[in-house]
Parts: C-alpha cells; structure tokens; sequence
C-alpha cells in the first residue's frame, strides 16, 4: 500500500524552482531515503509534505489524506524531526516527552508508563530531569527521534537527522530507526551521508530540485556501475550540473 | 482542554525557568512606581528668581522678601542690569526675572497701581505657565497686604470682591503624586505584559521550537491561549504589587472596588497581550517585534493622557484614542480608585475592552500560521 503518494509536485519561491515535478511513491513500512545536496530541495519537500508549508502546484497525499485540504488530519499521523531537532532546551527530557506525547492527546498513566519503558531501552533513565540544553547533542538526536514517534505515528519524517555527530552515534541512531519500522513506522529520511543510503529500503536522489534516480541501493549501484552510493551519488550530480 | 492544560504547563515552566524572568517581574515595577513617580511630578519646587530691582524701594523689598518666604521660590539675588539678568535666562541659571521699574513705589504711592515686569523661561510651556501662576499668586498676596495696610481696609473691604472658594474634590490636596501613580500602575502592567507576550511568541519562531509545535496537531486557539493566559496572571500579579506599593508608599486612595478592577484589568490585558501576540504572528524576529511594539506602546502611552488629560486633547487625537486601549484603562482605573466610581460608571470602557479584545485576539489566532 502507498502511504505518500507525490504526483507532479512544483514548489516555487518567486522565480526559483525549489522542487521541480517530483514524482514518486512510498510504500508503507519502507525506509525511504531522499538524498540530495545541499540546496537540492530536501527540506522544501519534508516541509510540504508535513503540512508545513504549502506546495505550488501537484497531487499530494499523505497517509491517505490530502495536503491541501486536510493537514491537520495529516499531522495527527505523521511524526517530524527537523535538522534542529526541536526539543525545548530548557525543559528536561521528561518534560519534553510529556509535552509532545500530551499535544497528541495521549493519556496521563500511558505516557507514564511509556516514557519510563523508553528512557530504559535509551539508557537515559539517570538524566530524565536533566536540561535538554545540558545533554550530548547525540542523545539529544536520539531523544527528538523518540519523542517523534512516540505517538506511534504511521509515517516518520527525519531531516537530517544526525547531522554532526560521529560514525558510531549515527549506527546507534539508525538501529533506532530499524526498531521503529519493527512497529510499522514508515521511514522517510533526508540525509547527505551517502552511507546512510545503504540502510535505505530505496532511495530518490535529488539533484538542483529534481529527482535524477529513484531506486533500491543495489539496482542504483549496479546501474551506475558503481562500487558505493558515494560514486552514484557524484555521477547524478555531475551529470545535473 | 487537555492539550491547553499540557501547553499550559509548558509555559509556565518555561517561564519560571528563565532567570531574567523574576527581576523583571518584581525589580521593574518597584523601580518605575518609585523612581517615576516621585520624578515625574508637575509639581513646581525651587523655581529661581533672579531679581532687577531699579526702585531700589522698602515696597520692592517687601514683594522679595514674599517670595523669599515662599517654599516654592529659590531667589538668587539682586542684579543691577536686565541684561545680565538676561544671561541668566540664557545660561539656565533662572527660570523667571522680576523686574521692578524705578518708579515702583512712587506711581504705587501717588496712583494706587503700579506695574511690574515678569519675564519667564518659556521653553517647558507647562512649566511657565505654572511659574508665571505661582508669581501671582505670590503677588497677589501681596497686594492684598498692602492694600489692607495704607488703605486701612481688610482684604474684602472697599469694593464687594466675589471670593471663589474651591473645593478639589477626589483629590483634595491636589497631590500631583497620586493622579501620577494610577497612570503609571498602568504603564507597568502594560509594558511587562505586551512585550514578554510578544517576545516568547518570536522567540519560538526563531528557535526553531515553533515549527515543531505547528507540526503537531494541536490547535492554533490553544497554542495562542496558553501564551496569553500565563502574562496575564503575571499582568494581575503586577497591579496587586502596584497597588500594593502605592498604598504602603504614598498612600494611593483605593476607593472602588477591587474586585471591579481587577475586572477591568483583566478586559484591558487581553487587548494588550492580543496586541503582542498579533504582532508576533506578523513578526520573524524579535527586533523586528520589539520595534513595531515599541513604537505602538509609546504612542499608545503618549495619548492615553497619562500626562495631559485625554479629554483636552484634539477632536481627531481623541478619534485615535477610540482605538487606545491605554486611554480606556487609563480612565478606568482613576475613576475607580481615586473617585470610587461604580460599574455603572465604567461600563462603556469595559465593554469597548471587552469587544476590543476578542477582535484582537480573534486576528492573533487566525493571523498565527501553522502552515507558511
């Protein structure tokens, strides 16, 4: 079944095309990786399609519902992390987990007993009262990524997500987006880390606002007669410009 | 309700947390109340006379010494020439010259009147004005005086006088201080709740926390009411210190109900926490906010008449005030608490609040985008 289906989608900011016809699907329960440079058009269109920001022109719906009409029915099932993984610095972890889980209505008891279960499996039961704005930015990203989906939302929206951190905190981060797609969360990923692709079930790759390939990892390796997404990645880019 | 009660939480927290928070919300209003009102007074004291005295007479010496024997008056001595008299205009080193003409106390003698020359810095018009009255009333007195002592007359006495008696109702003593005081009890709920409203708004925008709330599916009313309800129990909060610093210090009469007036405050500070609000949905930056809010909170003071009384203003300067929240808040709460008046009496100001108000805030809630 399709849970973001994007037909013909334009976003124009005066005369520059920011996304220009992006078409394409995504399936539910996928991780669906959108790759691009910087300023290739990523965040315009996690923006648009979390009800964010209003496209140009195209057919656009999201987990079944329309981005024009029904937005609000949209960002009651979907779960965002933006690049600055918007936590209140000055509130602690639980704090901001008993925030977000309280705007989707969750009850009081559940989102007690759910935030101990996730501080556990984190590790960061010992700084549940510490301050956001006191904690490594690599726990901060885990704990965005956990209180985005702690409504248990249908799809997820990741922008960059773990920009600025090291190899071993990325791994760790992405194993926590395996153990959501575990529960049925569909993943849709922005990143510029062409290793990240590979953790990608397929991946569009965007280049000056449009999508030059879209595809699992393998078939655009074997394609582009490439030995890593890295080499696919720069042949597109080359290509585009 | 229950999302305004977890967004309610939120900011309160939030609130309390940040640690320029509890000076402003104490230190401010303490400062103003006393600084201001003490400062800002109408009350003229040590005007500086510099006197040119030509008649060299015992009637000229004795008008001096009038004004020598007044608290209000400072004079600073005697020159022999208006023109150095003049410099002292200049200088600042006086505000008024009294100038008697060589022939002062002869044509007073052979005449019965006599002229007397006055010559008043001008450049505070409210302030001559009130000099050149105090002059008076000082020679005035004078006058009497002598009239009563070589006409061997009292002071009503030869032609029937009309003697004014006045009464200054509401404020008997004509303390300056305590129609000063009201007006800047509002100043002070005003300025602390309009601008934290309107800064913690901006202050999610540039954060970047405001997208991920308009990213949830919380409602705008709700997100726009737990930013008002919070600096508006901080808004009460500063009037209940304000009255309170009012009473202990200067013994500002609270003569209405209390009850009526923290009604009144609670109209006026929705239109003005609105007004915050408003401008910070149109507003990405909290310099572009605070400028736009600086320049509305200093026009709406300006012509609420917390100096000059609104109702001598201008024909088209009080049409601008119909959309003052300030000039209705500023009326109310004088009434209230220096003439004791009713409901009744305050009724078109509440009402106007009140319709005010929702319309602001109706605009804020569906000016605040969710989606850009």
């Amino acid at each position: 079944m399709k849970i973001i289906e994007v037909d013909q989608l334009v976003k124009k900011f005066g005369s520059f095309v920011a996304n220009d016809h992006l078409t394409f699907d995504v399936e539910e329960g996928e991780v669906f990786g959108f790759l691009g440079a910087n300023g290739a058009g990523k965040t315009t269109a996690i923006r648009i399609l979390c009800g964010l920001s209003y496209p140009t022109s195209g057919r656009i719906s999201v987990a079944g519902f329309d981005v024009y009409r029904e937005r609000e029915k949209i960002k009651q099932n979907i779960g965002y992390m933006s690049q600055k993984f918007s936590l209140y610095e000055d509130l602690t972890v639980s704090e901001n987990i008993r925030l977000y889980a309280g705007i989707y209505g969750l009850r009081k008891q559940e989102i007690r007993e759910r935030e101990t279960e996730l501080l556990e499996r984190l590790g960061m039961s010992d700084i549940r009262k510490r301050r956001i704005g006191e904690i490594p930015l690599g726990w901060k990203q885990k704990l965005a990524f956990s209180v985005a989906v702690f409504h248990k939302p249908r799809i997820v929206f990741l922008d960059e997500p773990t920009g600025g951190v090291d190899p071993i905190t990325r791994r760790q981060f992405w194993e926590l987006i395996y153990e959501a797609t575990k529960e049925g969360i569909t993943v849709f990923v922005t990143t510029h880390y062409m290793d990240e692709a590979e953790y990608c079930d397929r991946v569009s790759i965007m280049v000056q606002g449009r999508i030059e390939a879209l595809d699992t990892p393998r078939n655009l390796r074997r394609d582009h007669q490439a030995g890593d997404m890295n080499e696919v990645f720069l042949q597109l880019a080359r290509e585009g410009s | 309700m229950r999302v305004l009660i977890t967004l309610l939480r939120k900011e309160f927290l939030q609130i309390f947390r940040n640690r320029m928070m509890l000076p402003i919300i104490f230190v401010v209003p303490v400062i103003q109340m006393v600084v201001l009102v003490y400062a800002a007074s109408l009350e003229m004291k040590n005007i500086e006379m510099v006197v040119v005295d030509d008649s060299h007479s015992d009637a000229s010496w004795r008008l001096i010494s009038h004004f020598e024997g007044s608290a209000y008056f400072q004079v600073k001595g005697s020159l022999l020439s208006f023109i150095k008299a003049e410099d002292m205009l200049l200088s600042d080193g006086a505000d008024v010259i009294l100038h008697f003409p060589a022939d002062f106390e002869e044509q007073l003698i052979n005449t019965g009147a006599t002229d007397l020359q006055l010559a008043v810095n001008a450049i505070n018009a409210t302030e001559a004005g009130l000099i050149n009255a105090y002059c008076n009333q000082v020679i005035n007195d004078y006058n009497q005086q002598i009239r009563s002592e070589w006409f061997g007359m009292d002071a009503t006495g030869r032609m029937a006088q009309m003697e004014i008696s006045t009464a200054y109702w509401y404020n008997p003593l004509l303390d300056y201080k305590i129609y000063m005081l009201s007006g800047i009890l509002v100043i002070v709920v005003t300025l602390i709740g309009m601008f934290l409203t309107a800064l913690n708004l901006v202050r999610e925008k540039e954060l970047g926390t405001a997208e991920q709330m308009n990213v949830t599916p919380m409602k705008k009313f709700h997100f726009i009411l737990a930013k008002l309800l919070p600096f508006l129990l901080i808004g009460l909060f500063e009037l209940t210190l304000g009255l309170l610093i009012g009473r202990l210090l200067f013994d500002l009469p609270i003569r209405g109900s209390l009850f009526l007036l923290f009604g009144m405050a609670t109209a006026f500070l929705v239109v003005a926490l609105g007004i915050g609000l408003l401008l910070s949905t149109i507003s990405n930056t909290q310099q572009q906010m605070m400028f736009v809010a600086f320049f509305f909170f200093i026009t709406f003071i300006l012509m609420s008449g917390v100096f000059t009384p609104a109702e001598s203003m201008p024909e088209w300067a009080r049409k601008i005030n119909l959309v003052n929240p300030l000039a209705y808040f500023m009326k109310a709460i004088r009434m209230i608490l220096l003439k004791g008046s009713s409901f009744h009496d305050v009724a078109r100001e509440f009402y106007s609040l009140l319709v005010y108000g929702t319309l602001v805030l109706s605009l804020a809630i569906f000016n605040y985008r969710k989606t850009s």
